[in-house]
């Protein structure tokens, strides 16, 4: 079966688009074939930076005959009908249409309209002018004269002004052969804009850059190889982590791993050749995250560590030439690059040292942080108060939590932040460091942007997590306070993630912190209580994402007042342990039946049964089972009560599981709907009871399943 | 060519060298050499051979150096890179050829570097100027790891989509020049290819201005003139579009007052980054300020479409 080979040949891809790039180039056409009733075996797509590459094998060469019949107007219709149908079935004479009975309907005409098959060739040429034309780039530009305006005396007669042909960047050549294994393939002729497909395309710009002519992908591939073309980024990849690692390990260094800058590497080059340069071993004094972004940021080449795990003095850049001096000019060049990239670091470095912490700080009284939240530095004096209050929860010193908070943000203003703000923390640490803060207060300026997202590790130093809580807390409740809150998938003051790092931090140091009262020294009660729902649903997220069930959560975040973080995770804990023993699920089944019971008899009689049963009339004419019911509850209530009380929430989920033999024999043994309307509202109060006793550790009804 | 440079015409050995083997370059490829624009600008696209000239369908190819001022880059000629005013090498082709790739590299092996030995790659750089109201795709050319120019296809110019598409390229000469000398710190440029008494350097030339002009911009530019400066510049553009604008209504024909009114847009946007540089400027007023330059520089391009060199 044929195969079919396609490339178009640009001006350079941006490396960050390649990938997605190739992948929709077999899409769009895989799919376009198979629309067109043509079958293929598989298909793979490529991109280096200056084309993108698509071989779809066992493509069918032709697409089946296609037989359609189109219902017409009954015979005898009016002449307008009989026209619209002849127009729509392509028919020239109504005497080309048969003409078909039907008991019911009488004559009417039938159109026959044959598909022919048509040849893959004339299949794909005209998918691959749309799918060029349409393709989804992020981006996308127009060009050249063609782009000059079609109406102008100063422009070609083919020009398209603003609808000319979009593409990434300048579209240059386009190959595409199709045909059987056993033949000589042929081009699939089109045209794009100004240009006509071919069986051409041109190696590496620099080391070959002559035209080569291909016949299908088993020659294209070796051809553009001898060309100094690695077509797949696969294999580029490789290429440079193994080139990479040899280079390091011939030193006895080892490369610090960094699998977005391959990627980002093999997208820049066709012919990837790995060399190492050296810096000036004075700028290690630089803090070593300072090097590693300056290098790989500004310059995108490796750093390496010694046997010591320190950084060293060696980089490796990925070249895309095999020089004709073996790269000495390269890698001096790029030496002389990075040790003035360094140099403008250790400046920054050496300046923003040379001002105390605080001073930097002051600065942020000029920088605005949201119009209705005022400036970073009130910002600032917020997060320091709150983070004193709650140096306590966290065991922390207060003076050394306001301290730390006073800093954390001071490195905003500095140099280095400035150049790359990534590291904001980072510096301040540092800087702090320099001038003698405590270690913990520095680590803290550091720590407190932590967990910057799921995978990222929570503070678990007290002065850092109190700074960090106060911080994500202050964000919070200001957004919440002056009504800017998340929707849908628009967060762009990141609510989300801080409320998140706040169950994270609360929960994996296991903190005890009731939300509300923090919530309500700056929000309304409606406010208070609309952020703690968001809390509760950022926390059904997170338990989720755990494995805990979400209508547990609910049914702990339905009692009144749930506020404090851990003791919900607990009751949640201890309510999944009850409902996975058979008491728990039979408890659960008695819970039920008495709701239902409930809920039909409320609504039948329109009042409801809460109150006191009449324990007289109980012990008078009541049955054993019922005696025994009240008693029992009477006693579980005051144990659940205990264990609440203690925080045992596996003792009071224990607790109810005792209900469940006398519950089970009220049911079996007592009639609610009594003749007797007394005795039936008292055992209507006693179910109220159950439920009531029941909903004091959870609300049973949010349970599913 | 070589053989008819003498030693100190060298780009390898001469600032000046470098420059005018680049104009020699552009000009063989039938550009229009055009001298530096008389007023203070950030960049060489804000030269109106390059903005105005980029909007309309008339062919246009010009090359030209264009002092840039960038005041907050002022760094008292301390910094080894870094200058408050420095020199771009800009080229303008519209449309864009199909080979501009081609006659970049060219250039590059004009002033010396030789594809052969060095890294020369193509690196995505999207190019966006808020106060124009302008952006384009394109690279920023590297060569041996160091950015050496920018590489633009212009899509929008003072808010007008550009048809046809112009090419459009910078060089930072400095840069460029510190390359191919071997040169670390920019002071030490060789500027006029000469050796011993003869000899010139870019700090003999422009040291003293860097530390003057860092003095001025950071301290000593008198805030309060200049934000009289930047309405008075606003206000002039505006009034100089209306005039030519009512001119043009009354008696027909093109606008005749558009370069004069994009003059005063250039002022403007000059006198906002003096501002900046004097810390005056807070990050929301920023936002606004760039904003009326934008619109200043809309309403030119506007203009500019119903003169006779923009196409009318």
């Amino acid at each position: 079966m044929p195969d079919l080979l396609i490339e178009l040949f640009s001006e350079e891809i941006p490396a960050r688009m390649q990938a997605r790039a190739a992948e929709d180039l077999k899409r769009l056409v895989t799919d376009g074939l198979v629309e067109a009733g043509l079958t293929y075996e598989g298909a793979k797509g490529f991109a280096t930076p200056r084309r993108l590459a698509l071989t779809v094998h066992g493509v069918t060469a032709r697409s089946a005959d296609v037989k359609e019949e189109r219902k017409g107007p009954r015979v005898g219709a009016p002449e307008k009908a009989l026209e619209g149908f002849l127009r729509s079935a392509g028919l020239a004479s109504i005497d080309d249409a048969k003409i078909e009975s039907d008991p019911k309907k009488g004559d009417f005409y039938v159109a026959v309209i044959e598909k022919p098959g048509r040849a893959a060739e004339e299949i794909v040429a005209e998918l691959l002018p749309q799918v060029i034309r349409n393709f989804p780039w992020p981006k996308s530009m127009r060009w050249g004269a063609a782009s000059a305006p079609k109406d102008s005396r100063f422009a070609d007669a083919d020009a398209l002004g603003t609808g000319s042909l979009r593409w990434v960047r300048p579209l240059r050549s386009i190959l595409c052969m199709f045909g059987p294994e056993t033949e000589d393939p042929e081009i699939v002729s089109f045209r794009v804009g100004d240009i006509e497909s071919g069986n051409v395309t041109y190696g590496h710009r620099f080391m070959a850059p002559d035209a080569i002519r291909v016949r299908r992908f088993d020659d294209y591939v070796p051809k553009l190889e001898a060309a100094k073309v690695v077509l797949d980024p696969e294999r580029r990849r490789n290429i440079i982590a193994t080139e990479a690692k040899n280079l390091a390990f011939a030193q006895g260094f080892e490369v610090v791993e960094d699998a977005g800058l391959i990627d980002e590497t093999a997208g820049l080059v066709e012919w990837p050749v790995v060399l190492m340069g050296r810096f000036d071993e004075a700028f290690l004094e630089i803090p070593e995250e300072v090097i590693r972004l300056t290098i790989r940021q500004n310059q995108k080449c490796f750093v390496l560590r010694g046997a010591d795990g320190a950084l060293t003095n060696r980089f490796l850049l990925v070249s895309n030439i095999e020089a004709r001096d073996g790269g000495k000019e390269i890698i001096a060049g790029n030496e002389r690059v990075i040790a003035a990239r360094l140099s403008d670091a250790r400046f920054f470095y050496e300046q923003d040292l040379a001002t105390p912490l605080g001073e930097w700080g002051a600065k942020l009284e000029a920088v605005t942080f949201h119009d209705k939240l005022g400036t970073q530095a009130e910002r600032v004096a917020r997060i320091a108060t709150l983070a004193g209050a709650l140096a306590p929860v966290v065991d922390a010193k207060p003076e050394e939590a306001e301290r730390a908070a006073k800093l954390a943000k001071a490195d905003l203003p500095t140099g280095m932040v400035g150049e790359f703000p990534e590291l904001q923390g980072v510096m301040g640490r540092y800087y702090a460091k320099a001038q003698g803060e405590a270690a913990n207060v520095a680590d803290a300026i550091r720590d407190h942007y932590k967990p910057q997202g799921p995978g990222d590790a929570v503070p678990s130093e007290p002065v850092a997590m109190a700074v960090a809580l106060a911080d994500k807390l202050d964000t919070l409740t200001g957004f919440w306070a002056i009504d800017e809150k998340p929707t849908g998938s628009k967060d762009p003051f990141a609510l989300r993630r801080a409320a998140l790092g706040v169950i994270r931090i609360v929960l994996e140091n296991g903190l005890r912190l009731p939300l509300l009262p923090l919530f309500s020294k700056r929000l309304d009660e409606t406010t208070a209580a609309d952020l703690l729902s968001f809390f509760a649903d950022r926390l059904k997220v997170h338990l989720r994402d755990q494995g805990a069930r979400h209508d547990l959560i609910d049914a702990v975040f339905a009692l009144p007042g749930q506020d404090d973080l851990l003791m919900v995770v607990r009751r949640v804990e201890a309510l999944a342990g009850l409902l996975a023993s058979d008491d728990g699920q039979n408890l659960l089944t008695s819970y039920r039946r008495a709701a239902n019971i409930l809920r039909a008899e409320e609504k039948k009689d329109g009042k409801s049964y809460t109150g006191e049963p009449d324990h007289a009339l109980i012990h008078e004419k009541g049955e054993a089972a019922e005696r025994e019911l009240l008693a029992v509850i009477e006693n579980v209530e005051a144990h659940v009560e205990k264990h609440l009380k203690l925080e045992d929430f596996s003792g009071a989920m224990a607790s109810l599981a005792e209900l469940r033999p006398a519950v089970d024999a009220f049911f079996d043994h007592v009639t609610v709907n009594a003749e007797d309307t007394n005795l039936r509202e008292n055992r209507l109060k006693l179910l109220n009871r159950i439920r009531e006793a029941m909903h004091g550790v959870a609300d049973f009804s949010k349970i599913g399943g | 060519m070589n053989e008819a440079v003498p030693a100190h015409m060298s780009p390898t050995r001469s600032f000046q060298g470098l420059i005018l083997t680049l104009q020699r370059y552009w000009a063989d490829k039938g550009c229009v050499i055009l001298q530096p624009y008389d007023m203070e600008v950030g960049a060489g696209t804000f030269h109106p051979a390059t903005t105005l000239r980029s909007l309309g369908p008339r062919p246009w190819k010009a090359a030209y150096v264009q002092p840039s001022r960038r005041p907050t880059d002022g760094r008292y000629g301390k910094n080894p890179n870094r200058l408050q005013h420095y020199y771009q090498y800009q080229v303008i082709l519209k449309p864009s050829p199909p080979d501009l790739q081609a006659l970049y590299l060219g250039s590059l092996e004009a002033i010396g570097i030789d594809a052969s030995v060095h890294d020369i790659r193509f690196v995505e750089d999207d190019w966006e100027s808020p106060t124009l109201g302008a952006w384009g795709l394109g690279w920023e050319c590297w060569c041996d790891g160091m950015e050496v120019s920018q590489f633009t296809y212009f899509q929008q110019v003072c808010g007008v989509d550009c048809a046809p598409v112009s090419g459009e390229l910078t060089y930072g000469l400095e840069r460029l020049a510190m390359y191919v000398q071997g040169v670390d710190n920019v002071y030490d440029l060789n500027f006029n290819g000469r050796e011993g008494a003869e000899r010139v350097s870019y700090g003999d030339v422009f040291l003293q201005a860097e530390q003057e002009y860092s003095r001025h911009n950071f301290e000593h530019a008198d805030t309060g003139k200049l934000l009289r400066h930047f309405q008075d510049a606003e206000g002039e553009c505006e009034a100089l579009l209306a005039a030519g604008r009512d001119e043009a209504a009354r008696n027909g024909g093109p606008h005749r007052m558009v370069l004069p009114a994009y003059d005063q847009c250039i002022k403007a946007s000059h006198v906002f980054n003096l501002l900046d540089a004097r810390g005056v400027i807070s990050p929301t007023e920023r936002q606004n300020y760039i904003l009326r330059v934008r619109s200043l520089a809309i309403a030119c391009g506007e203009a500019w479409l119903m003169t006779e060199a923009g196409g009318a």
